[in-house]
């Protein structure tokens, strides 16, 4: 009879959970479980060729080097580096991300030798006339979005989690994204981005995924496509290093100057 | 290390062979080469130089890094041939560096280039390089300054320090240029409160640090002023300079919130004649994205003070900047920088304007143009009040 009841009791207090996981809480889940296998790889560097694209077809192009600090508990550090045009060249920035409180930015103009600090509430603007705002090329946390899990869908023959996801932090340009995430190693594949007036603004896709130190997976190719103007913009990364001995006093203002 | 024209060709040269000797891998040139137009509204008053100036610039620069990049070598020539001004074409060894970077401190030797402030309407900090004044009249355009500059890094903010073993003299515009005043400047003759000449030994600490949203710096300078004190000579047919000893404290803070910048540069300047006090201070608040468009409008508002209230020593002793920025976030990076310097005592009144946008890859195209409404005859702007000009700069990169 006690078995019973200790049975009942357990019953009762598990099974009101298994029922109630509700889609918020399965779209949270799902992307914790994203970012938890990202987690660990302490710092990396890599360069970037971007490659803009008009509606006529004409090109131009920024080659960048980019570096990041893993931050523990907090956004990470980035410090970005023009090459081209070269104009900009020499031109550095230096971003502290936070997931809700704004990012620390500052910039260094080689020309007048000067480091400012710059406002980081830019986030919706176009990077460098480019098809990706500053929101899409910062640094991902879990506590910048809302989630809610929509269904399953086979994308390009991979079985994927379909989610949406709402900014929780000031000034984005997009009231929400629909994100696929492929069920095999929880990558994104595809982002839909919605304006504020709710309409299909960008879609960004994710391609040619390599896996480093055996866990850590980066798309090699990233192409974002704008829906109302005919523009896009491809990404295409190379010479991905990770745990390169980085540390926290290589990503300081005094850095910026020395960047080349 | 007083070098005559032939010398600096010289050295300049030797550094250049050096530099293309170097092991390539890790070497690199890059600058740029340009053509400027400049035209001017009116006949000058003062010189018999025409409405048009046409001048070519060449700045390359190299750059060599060893050790991971724990050293590097910057060599950056500059070279200005002007069409009217002969004092206007000039050469200067911009940069010509050596730099060694650890953890915990960096040590930086040779001629360099170093920017102090925040504010955007003038830059009262900003002491440790002589103004090249020819180059342009918005004080940003620096000649090379020999110097040891070791900066160390904590926790508790960044302390620089600069040993500056000889003085740079400001180059003004000469017979044939404009923008300048009714005497022409005969820099040949200056003249030092110090006995050491250019031979000075200049020094100065700064300290800088971040906290959160506020970024600030303490610093202090003693040595050569920059500013000469211009002085008529005997028979009063030339000013001659004179370049005194002064101590300088300079503050500046910066507080950015949200998409306000709260910006503040104080100096107190202590000279054998004078002690004053002069602060820039205002704000900056930028509308990302106005009208659902990519475009940032950026508001300006700066107020000038000098308590020495001299409009012969400053122009800027009670003045307020408005001004507004205007990025376009496109392809070309096309921007618009435009700005009106106010007095409140006066009706004077100084406008700027500056706009840029990249044509293809490699090329910029710049458009500057200052105008002048004064008419204050004891203001130190009074002399160029006819050389409202717009200059139009064609430059290439590589």
């Amino acid at each position: 009879m006690r078995k019973w009841t200790v049975l009942f009791v357990l019953l009762l207090g598990i099974l009101p959970s298994v029922q109630a996981e509700t889609a918020q809480q399965k779209g949270l889940a799902i992307i914790i479980e994203s970012d938890n296998r990202d987690k660990g790889w302490q710092d990396s560097s890599a360069d970037m060729l971007m490659t803009l694209r008009n509606k006529k077809g004409r090109q131009s192009i920024r080659q960048i080097r980019v570096k990041n600090l893993e931050v523990e508990g907090d956004g990470d550090k980035g410090l970005t580096v023009f090459d081209q045009p070269r104009d900009v060249k020499g031109t550095a920035f230096l971003t502290y991300s936070h997931a809700l409180v704004p990012d620390e930015q500052w910039i260094f103009l080689p020309a007048l030798k000067r480091v400012k600090r710059i406002s980081s509430s830019n986030k919706s603007g176009p990077f460098m006339g480019s098809e990706f705002a500053y929101e899409d090329i910062s640094s991902f946390e879990v506590a910048k979005y809302s989630y809610l899990y929509l269904r399953d869908e086979i994308l390009d023959g991979q079985d994927c989690f379909v989610l949406e996801t709402r900014p929780l932090y000031k000034h984005s340009g997009y009231t929400k994204s629909t994100v696929w995430i492929d069920k095999d190693e929880y990558r994104i594949q595809k982002i839909d981005f919605y304006d504020r007036k709710d309409s299909l603004l960008k879609i960004q896709r994710f391609s040619d995924y390599q896996q480093y130190l055996g866990q850590y997976w980066r798309a090699d190719t990233m192409t974002m496509e704008n829906q109302q103007n005919g523009k896009s913009t491809t990404l295409k990364w190379s010479n991905y290093r990770f745990q390169t001995g980085l540390t926290a006093k290589d990503f300081e203002k005094n850095d910026l100057k020395r960047q080349r | 290390m007083i070098l005559n024209v032939n010398d600096k060709w010289r050295v300049l040269l030797a550094l250049l062979l050096f530099a293309v000797m170097l092991p390539s891998h890790a070497s690199e040139w890059s600058g740029y080469s340009a053509v400027e137009y400049r035209y001017f509204q009116h006949q000058s008053l003062n010189s018999p130089a025409g409405q048009h100036d046409l001048s070519v610039v060449l700045a390359p620069e190299f750059y060599h890094q060893w050790h991971d990049g724990q050293q590097s070598l910057i060599i950056a020539p500059f070279l200005r041939v002007d069409s009217e001004d002969a004092e206007r074409s000039h050469a200067d060894l911009r940069e010509a560096r050596w730099l060694i970077a650890k953890d915990d401190w960096e040590l930086q030797l040779g001629i360099a280039k170093v920017y102090w402030g925040v504010t955007e309407s003038q830059h009262l900090v900003d002491v440790i390089n002589q103004t090249d004044l020819i180059e342009n009249t918005d004080t940003e355009d620096k000649l090379g300054q020999p110097m040891i500059n070791l900066s160390v890094f904590q926790d508790w903010g960044t302390v620089e320090l600069f040993v500056l073993p000889y003085f740079r003299e400001r180059i003004f515009a000469g017979k044939e240029g404009r923008l300048r005043s009714q005497l022409v400047v005969d820099s040949d003759k200056a003249q030092y409160e110090s006995a050491a000449k250019q031979h000075h030994l200049d020094v100065a600490v700064r300290w800088s640090h971040s906290i959160d949203d506020w970024d600030m710096a303490l610093s202090h300078f003693y040595g050569t002023n920059r500013e000469p004190l211009l002085q008529p000579n005997q028979s009063f047919t030339a000013l001659i300079p004179y370049y005194e000893i002064i101590n300088q404290t300079g503050f500046e803070l910066q507080n950015t919130s949200d998409s306000w910048l709260w910006k503040l540069e104080v100096i107190r300047r202590e000279t054998s004649s004078q002690t004053f006090t002069a602060l820039t201070g205002g704000f900056e608040y930028t509308f990302y994205g106005v009208f659902a468009s990519d475009l940032d409008v950026g508001l300006i508002g700066e107020y000038l003070f000098d308590d020495r209230n001299d409009e012969l020593a400053t122009p800027f002793e009670d003045d307020v900047m408005i001004g507004t920025r205007i990025t376009w976030n496109d392809e070309q990076s096309s921007e618009l920088l435009f700005g009106v310097i106010q007095d409140l005592d006066s009706s004077d009144a100084v406008w700027n304007i500056e706009a840029s946008r990249r044509i293809g890859s490699r090329w910029k195209v710049s458009l500057e143009g200052r105008f002048f409404s004064v008419a204050e005859t004891n203001s130190a702007l009074y002399q160029i009040r006819d050389d409202d000009h717009i200059q139009l700069e064609l430059a290439r990169y590589f």
